[in-house]
Order: structure tokens, then C-alpha cells, then sequence
């Protein structure tokens, strides 16, 4: 899949980040960016200026690890200058390594251990049932989360609700931190698990920019539906892509940057 | 206490918009009648603690104030990262309401014994802890817990306890109660919590006919401490003793040894009565493990006996 210029200037915001801080977690946040991206651009109603607007649509990165990729996006749309991305986990920044609610304009929920944010979403799209709001409930899951017992309790209980202002996002990368999930934890067959616990199951390539505007806004009504996404991990840096030593990296210095920039530059699906 | 507490509930829920119910797998009939008359904002799950504590902090970041119920023990401990994260560091204003709090559970063994709660809790930062001495302060309690910003862990007892509180105590969360006030200095100060203030209270009638005062000072709250009132009422003492249905590792006692401590150069002595760093290994009744642990009402006036006059021998030699 081919990535636009708003793609690689997307990646490069979350280098900016890796850079800023010599660390953080690469191949989490560059499998993520075209989904969050056409929520920010296509999907959500939302106010950069007014973070807290109650009829908002809310997004949670359940996979707070790729808190990256929502950095670039948030400070892309406004919610705060892009020099923050500067100052990633230092001392005093408001970007660290997982994102926080209440430090940072646009984040809905603090996320980092995995498994918290399906539940959380739950039951803010039984709060907008309760109070008679339109908002609708987008949460970012990763594909090693979904081993988390706490997802499937979350959706059990969506499936009871019928929640169609519920959506589920999978990053489908299929490589988690050790490796591959079809060895450490296969998944499959994914969409037969989600159909069985009551959602409307769409699959889609999580690159295509299009694709992706197409499903996320003619989703199925009466049920909550789940995206699965396929993504590569890494995607846009060749020598990250589908490569779990980039997972996570401490000691990123400036060749490291440089390497990335130019990669993004050169990039060439 | 657990029908008031619950009957509350749905009448702070006819009261205030904002207040929802959520049970997890309670049994045939809890609530019936605010499923009846507020079913919208009653929600009955199934047996997953995480999911319903995640699902209440996102009800609450959304302006709603949910009233969590189900056991204790698989609210504190199955769902430990769910009260830290999504309730705690988010400064939520749930409500957790732990069914069967100390020993009551004491035939069902090991599994269900919330012996480990306040610990578990009070190390949370913005979580509040208590564990309150009737039905009567459930309901004050209840009353003052609408507008409490942060959330609330809140024991249950067994019920039909005896009900020792009184209207005129008002009731403030965080603040403690002088249950008995000793004549004159010299006395023994009695610190406690949950119902154990019954059995203190007891043991301090029963102290009195040996000619030993004291003061039974109650501490609804175990956090936030009322270290006001307790180095108020510790100053003239001769001895604080502490009384909990909890183990004696980070519950009650620990929280009144750390302020003692930390707030004063000499301290008292203080005498922990509680439960051992075990695992129950007896069923029977509440009163079967707690007898088994010293904390009934003659055994806790026998061993407070015994470190009066261990003073007082002392102070003579």
C-alpha cells in the first residue's frame, strides 16, 4: 500500500517524538497512524479548541504503547503545538511514554497496561445511552492486547448491550513484543471469536486510507461492531517493518533519527 | 447495613440524575425495585469485575456517579488493576461497595474472607477507605458519599450488627467519632474501625469494672486517617490499642502506627489486635474466626488488661 505525503509527514511527527525523547515504542505507533488518522480527518466529531465538548465522539488508544501515533495526530489537528513532541518522557514533558488523561488536550483515558479501555469505552457508550448523546465510541486495540482476559469481558457485555455506538478498532499487525502472534498467541480465526461475542465484523486493509473512510462511516447498525485492521508494523521505515526489534527501542540517537527520515523519505510500498 | 446501603442507593438514584447501579451477578431479587422504577440506570452484569469496574470509571468520566456492589475480595483483589488504574489515577467518582468485608464469609473459606481489603485500598493515592459500625452510619455515610469527588471503597459487615452510632455524631467522611470518652488522662485509647468498635466498646465496659478507663474512638474513615483526632486523643493516653477485622500486615492498625510515627517523637505504646499473617484454616462463623483471633470483646479487654498493668508495673519499677 503506497503512502501519501500527509502518511510520511504523519511518520516523521512521530520520529520527531522518538527523537525527542531517545526512546519509545516505533513499530506500535507506525501500524497505527492511517486508522487514527481518518478518525481524527473523516470520523469523529470533535473540537481541538474545545477538548471536553460533551457531544463529542470519543477515541480511546486502548494500546497506550502506541501513544506516538496519537501524539502526531492530536498535534497535527491542534490539540497542542507539535514542540511537545520535543520534549517526549522528559522530566517535566506532558507527552510520556503512555498517554495520560488530564495532562493531555484530546487523550479520553490513560492507557498503558492493555486490557483497560475496552471497558472504559463501555461504559461511556452507556453513558452517552443514559444521557440521550449522539457520541459514538471509538476504542484502538492492539493485536497482542486482545490476549487480555478484560477485552473479552468487555465484549460479552457489549454484546448484552447491543451497543451500536460502540466500535473496536484491532491493530492487526500480527507481530507482538516476543514475535509473531500466530506463535505466541494465534488469534485465528479472529472473526469468527468477535461474530460468536456479538459484533458486526469488518475487515480491512488498516493502510488504505480510503477503505478505511468507507467502513468507518457506513458501520452497521444494532450491534457494536469491531474493524479488525490489517497493518504491518513499523510500516513506512523498510528496516522496521514487520521487525519485533522494533517494537520498542531505548537509545535512539541521532543516526538512528537520520536512518528513519530517510527511510520514510525513500519509502516505497 | 447492606439493605440500607443498597436502599440508599436507589433513593440517592430518585434524588440525582447521576447516580447508576451496578451489580455484578447479586443473586435473584437485589434491587428489584430500583430495576423496577430506574431501569435505565440500573445495570445487573455478569460475573467479569474488571469489565465492571473499567465500564463504571467510563460511566464516570462521562458525569455519572456509579454505585459498584458485589464481593469484597473479587472486587479488591480480582480487579485490583482496574480500582488502581481506570478509578484511582483518573480521580474517579465511583463507588465500591464490598459485600462481606473481615471474616463474615467464614464458612465459605479462604477465597471470599476480605481480610486484605484496607491494605489493598488505602495504598491507592485519591482512594478513600471505610468500613462503617451500623446501618444507621451506613446511611449517613451513603448521604455524604453523593458529592465525594474521588472514589470510595466502602466495607460491608455482616449485618443485624448492633447499632452503637447515633444522629448527634454527625457524620463527615474522614472524620472520627469519640464513641467513649475516658474521665481522666492515664487511660487506654482505643482506635478503631468497622464494627470492631462494637467489640471495643465492650471490652471497655468490661475494662471499666477493673478500674481501667478508656477512650473508644472510631475511625469510619481508615483513609483519609483523622490523625487530628488520633494524636488529640493519643496525647493524654497511656496506650493506644487498635482493633480491626483485617490482617495485621497494611490494614487500620499499620495506618495508625505510620501516623503515631511519623507525627511524633515519642509514641505510646501500641498494641495491634487483628488478624495473623494466615490463610483461615477454620470455617464455623464470623465469631468462630474472630474469637479464634482474639478479637472478641473479652479477649480484647483480657489482652488490653494485660498491657495496662504491664505499664503500670513498668512506671513503678
Amino acid at each position: 500500500m503506497p503512502l501519501d505525503e500527509r502518511a510520511i509527514n504523519l511518520r516523521k511527527l512521530v520520529v520527531r517524538g522518538l527523537a525527542g525523547g531517545g526512546r519509545g515504542h516505533l513499530g506500535p505507533a507506525l501500524s497505527l497512524i492511517e486508522m487514527l488518522r481518518v478518525l481524527y480527518d473523516d470520523v469523529l466529531r470533535h473540537q481541538p479548541d474545545n477538548p471536553l465538548w460533551p457531544e463529542r465522539d470519543r477515541c480511546i488508544l486502548s494500546k497506550g504503547h502506541g501513544c506516538l501515533a496519537l501524539y502526531a495526530l492530536l498535534a497535527d489537528q491542534g490539540y497542542f503545538p507539535v514542540e511537545a513532541l520535543d520534549d517526549f518522557c522528559k522530566r517535566n514533558a506532558m507527552l510520556g511514554g503512555h498517554p495520560e488523561a488530564g495532562k493531555i488536550s484530546g487523550v479520553e483515558a490513560s492507557t498503558g497496561s492493555l486490557g483497560h479501555g475496552m471497558p472504559i469505552g463501555l461504559g461511556m457508550a452507556l453513558a452517552a445511552r443514559m444521557a440521550g448523546r449522539g457520541s459514538k465510541i471509538f476504542v484502538v486495540v492492539g493485536d497482542g492486547e486482545i490476549n487480555e482476559g478484560s477485552v473479552w469481558e468487555a465484549a460479552l457485555c457489549a454484546g448484552k448491550h447491543a451497543l451500536d455506538n460502540y466500535t473496536v478498532l484491532i491493530d492487526y499487525n500480527k507481530i507482538q513484543a516476543s514475535g509473531p502472534t500466530a506463535d505466541i498467541q494465534d488469534l485465528e480465526p479472529l472473526t469468527d471469536k468477535w461474530r460468536s461475542f456479538g459484533f458486526a465484523v469488518t475487515e480491512v486493509n488498516g493502510h488504505d486510507v480510503a477503505a478505511l473512510r468507507r467502513t468507518l462511516t457506513s458501520l452497521p447498525a444494532g450491534k457494536p461492531n469491531v474493524v479488525i485492521c490489517h497493518t504491518v508494523k513499523g510500516k513506512g521505515v523498510s528496516f522496521a517493518e514487520n521487525n519485533p526489534d522494533w517494537h520498542h527501542k531505548a537509545k535512539i540517537g541521532e543516526k538512528e533519527v537520520s536512518d528513519m527520515l530517510s527511510a520514510l523519505d525513500s519509502y516505497h510500498a | 447495613m447492606r439493605k440500607v446501603c443498597l436502599d440508599t442507593i436507589h433513593s440517592l438514584a430518585h434524588r440525582d440524575p447521576r447516580v447508576v447501579f451496578i451489580g455484578s451477578d447479586l443473586g435473584a431479587g437485589v434491587m428489584d425495585e430500583m430495576k423496577q422504577s430506574l431501569p435505565g440506570r440500573f445495570f445487573m452484569e455478569g460475573i467479569y469485575e474488571a469489565n465492571v469496574v473499567g465500564m463504571a470509571a467510563g460511566m464516570a468520566m462521562d458525569g455519572f456517579i456509579p454505585y459498584v456492589n458485589t464481593i469484597a475480595t473479587f472486587l479488591t483483589r480480582r480487579a485490583f488493576e482496574q480500582v488502581a488504574l481506570d478509578l484511582c489515577l483518573h480521580r474517579l467518582p465511583v463507588r465500591l461497595i464490598g459485600n462481606g468485608g473481615g471474616v463474615v464469609y467464614a464458612p465459605l473459606g479462604p477465597t471470599h474472607l476480605a481480610v486484605d481489603d484496607f491494605a489493598l485500598m488505602r495504598v491507592l493515592p485519591n482512594m478513600t477507605v471505610v468500613a462503617v459500625s451500623d446501618a444507621n452510619e451506613m446511611r449517613r455515610l451513603m448521604e455524604a458519599s453523593l458529592d465525594w469527588p474521588d472514589p470510595i471503597y466502602i466495607r460491608l459487615a455482616k449485618g443485624g450488627d448492633k447499632v452503637i452510632s447515633c444522629e448527634d455524631d454527625g457524620f463527615a467522611i474522614g472524620k472520627a467519632i469519640v464513641r467513649r470518652r475516658a474521665m481522666k488522662s492515664g487511660h487506654i485509647l482505643f482506635a478503631t474501625t468497622g464494627v470492631m468498635t462494637t467489640h471495643a466498646l465492650a471490652a471497655a465496659d468490661s475494662l471499666a469494672a477493673l478500674g481501667i478507663d478508656s477512650t473508644v474512638l472510631h475511625f469510619h474513615t481508615v483513609k483519609p486517617l483523622d490523625v487530628d483526632a488520633l494524636l488529640e486523643h493519643a496525647k493524654e493516653a497511656c496506650a493506644v490499642v487498635t482493633v480491626e477485622e483485617h490482617s495485621l500486615i497494611g490494614g487500620f492498625g499499620s495506618a495508625i502506627l505510620e501516623a503515631l510515627s511519623d507525627r511524633l517523637l515519642t509514641l505510646p505504646p501500641v498494641k495491634r489486635l487483628g488478624l495473623s499473617d494466615e490463610f483461615a484454616s477454620i470455617y464455623g462463623s464470623q465469631n468462630d474466626v474472630l474469637e479464634a483471633s482474639g478479637l472478641m470483646p473479652a479477649q480484647i479487654a483480657d489482652t488490653t488488661a494485660q498491657l495496662f498493668n504491664a505499664i503500670i508495673e513498668g512506671a513503678r519499677r
